[in-house]
């Protein structure tokens, strides 16, 4: 039998009964579509998510000073002040894969600008803060390593705090004071968005390490908060935190990490669980959209079946001029796996448009992958050829005697 | 001797029975039924309603097999066959003319002639529709090709049915009431061709209850209950019973 005329008699048979033939594709179509939008949107939000991650700076590993306890009150991690700027020089000097290390003292500082007054995340940082964290410059430029020498009073605001104390006004060179002493604004920070655990990244104030420790806190700049270290790659992470680990133990004379007086942290570990609850998610509505797929296959079934008794007077000719039961059951295979193809395209279309239409509206990005368009016409098919074989089955038995006396 | 019989039977059936189970009991359609249909002939078999000659029929046609005895077609045993080499044997040896023409509705006339061919061995698409051309042709209906059936007469429709049965060059012509659905005229018109056809060397094995048809025939064979009655017809013929029924009617 030649090659294409399953098709062609498949076709034929089904431009017989459009409506049927449409209404019977109608569960593939809303499966299809549910399936590629939801693939779309979720690869779309896991996307995002990792993005915003890695605008915290994925490369990223943190080391805080370890818990203090003094007369049974714990101080919490980082209340001990065992963390120092040498501790950070020292890694980078010595542990291979390190870019950057940023001294950070995190304190408290209050804003005001003539009339107006505000209260922002304040860190004493060095520059190399801006490397570590990717972090472009909106207006003006990071204070320099100079700044950090001289304990100069300038600072670096994020957005938010623009928008709060200037209104209409160029930051950049005014003078504001912090906590009653003045300082300078030499830089604005490009808008970050919002963290992946909710909180305001552009609602910041960045000053000099030194500054922040000798001036603001009246303190030596013998301890630091936390150390932020900028990594080469995610893949040297592991190893670079082990060096880190090992130096610092040294350093600090600790014998087993039972004792260790620091903690060290990297943000994979918020990657994997935010993109892995997304991927989750994904899969989740994935299941689901495949459930209604299913469920258009058995309508798939249910009008082969109906189409069979319909046409047995059809099938009962065909055999008598020498059907083979082969060439029955392929006929009607090939008509249910051709419903349900076509229904997957005009899914797939349908999905598309809807992802497009959710990415308009929400804003978010939606990435229909060839992956998910392939995956999904494939499944369709499959589902065609498999609830199509029962009833393609059933033809391909059929007494071709009894057919032809079938009225 | 026996191969002898074999290169001129067409036909050889050797005690086929046919029994259909309804329920508990089985039904006898055929019993012991031995024929044997030389090439070239124009059988008519006839028979009263239910005396098995339809049963008898989609045998010879391999639409169904014996529940016992042997049938060879063409030299080749055809008991035994699964459904997919039935559908072969249908295919390249059978033709069939149904009393209700038995046209695919929606296919036109060309195309239901081109059927048979759609199953065969591959033939390019072109040498397929000249083939059915040609036939449409030999049965008066050059100017009907695209014509659905809808659209022709009954008469029309059994010529298309007869040029779908001719289509793949069978050894065989088997049918059903040709004419029992057709105005004497047309049935007059079908009867022609299948004496054109006869004349041209086609076996024919009708099945009827008309006498113009078996008139036409130049054997006829007459059933009741299953069974082959002794032939009238003039022929010589290796059966016993045969002698006995010629003296009978001398």
């Amino acid at each position: 039998m030649n090659a294409f005329l399953p098709f062609s008699i498949a076709v034929r048979a089904l431009r017989r009964n459009k409506v049927r033939a449409i209404l019977t594709v109608l569960g593939i179509i809303v499966g299809t579509a549910a399936l590629i939008a939801v693939m779309a949107v979720g690869q779309g939000a896991s996307t995002m998510i990792r993005e915003q991650i890695e605008s915290m700076g994925s490369n990223m590993v943190l080391v805080f000073p370890g818990s203090m306890r003094t007369s049974g009150a714990n101080s919490g991690s980082g209340g001990k002040q065992s963390l120092s700027a040498a501790d950070g020089d020292a890694i980078a000097a010595e542990i291979a894969g390190v870019e950057a290390v940023c001294p950070v003292i995190r304190g408290w500082a209050q804003i005001v600008h003539r009339n107006n007054n505000w209260r922002p995340n304040a860190q004493g940082v060095s520059p190399e803060y801006r490397e570590i964290r990717a972090w472009p410059m909106l207006a003006g430029e990071f204070f320099q390593e100079a700044d950090v020498r001289g304990s100069t009073r300038v600072c670096v605001l994020g957005t938010t705090v623009v928008q709060n104390l200037f209104v209409g006004v160029d930051p950049i060179g005014k003078v504001v004071r912090i906590n009653n002493m003045p300082f300078r604004v030499v830089g604005v920070l490009a808008p970050k968005g919002t963290a992946a655990w909710g909180q305001d990244q552009d609602d910041t104030v960045l000053v000099p390490v030194t500054t922040m420790a000798r001036v603001l806190q009246g303190s030596p700049f013998d301890s630091v908060s936390q150390l932020m270290i900028g990594v080469s790659t995610t893949e040297s992470l592991p190893d670079v935190i082990a060096d880190i680990e090992a130096l610092l133990r040294q350093r600090h004379r600790v014998r087993t990490p039972a004792d260790d007086d620091f903690t060290v942290m990297d943000l994979t570990e918020i990657t994997e669980a935010v993109s892995s609850v997304s991927r989750l998610m994904t899969v989740l509505l994935s299941v689901i959209a495949s459930i209604s797929l299913l469920v258009g296959g058995i309508g798939i079934m249910n009008i082969m079946l109906v189409s069979v008794t319909e046409r047995t007077r059809e099938i009962g000719i065909r055999m008598a001029v020498g059907a083979s039961p082969r060439d029955i059951m392929q006929q009607f295979l090939v008509e249910a796996f051709v419903l349900s193809a076509l229904g997957a395209v005009v899914g797939v279309a349908l999905g598309a448009g809807a992802a497009g239409i959710i990415s308009h509206v929400n804003r978010w990005p939606v990435h229909v992958s060839a992956g998910s368009v392939g995956l999904s016409v494939m499944f369709a098919g499959l589902i065609g050829v498999f609830f199509g074989w029962y009833p393609s089955w059933r033809a391909s038995r059929l007494n071709p005697i009894e057919c032809l006396r079938y009225e | 001797m026996v191969g002898e019989a074999e290169i001129i039977m067409l036909i050889s059936l050797e005690n086929v029975c046919k029994k259909y189970r309804v329920g508990e009991v089985d039904i006898p359609a055929l019993q012991d039924v031995t024929l044997e249909v030389a090439r070239g002939e124009f059988l008519a078999i006839m028979g009263a309603s239910g005396c098995g000659k339809s049963t008898l029929l989609n045998l010879l046609g391999c639409l169904d097999q014996p529940s016992s005895g042997r049938y060879r077609l063409d030299g080749a045993e055809v008991s035994g066959m699964t459904w997919s080499e039935l559908a072969r044997v249908r295919n390249t040896r059978i033709g069939f003319v149904f009393q209700s023409f038995n046209l695919l509705p929606r296919l036109t006339a060309l195309e239901n002639v081109e059927l048979p061919l759609m199953y065969g061995p591959s033939l390019p698409a072109a040498a397929r529709r000249k083939k059915a051309l040609g036939l449409l042709e030999r049965v008066g209906l050059a100017d009907r090709v695209k014509h659905s059936p809808v659209q022709l007469s009954g008469g029309q429709q059994q010529r298309v049915a007869i040029a779908r049965s001719l289509v793949n060059d069978p050894a065989l012509i088997l049918a059903d009431e040709p004419t029992g659905n057709l105005d004497s005229h047309s049935g007059a018109d079908i009867m022609a061709l299948f004496h054109d056809l006869s004349a041209q060397g086609m076996t024919i094995v009708a099945v009827t209850h008309a006498d113009d048809i078996a008139r036409s025939a130049r054997r006829i064979i007459r059933m009741r209950d299953g069974r082959v009655m002794p032939e009238e017809a003039e022929r010589i013929n290796h059966e016993d019973t045969k002698s006995t029924k010629r003296a009978h009617e001398g």
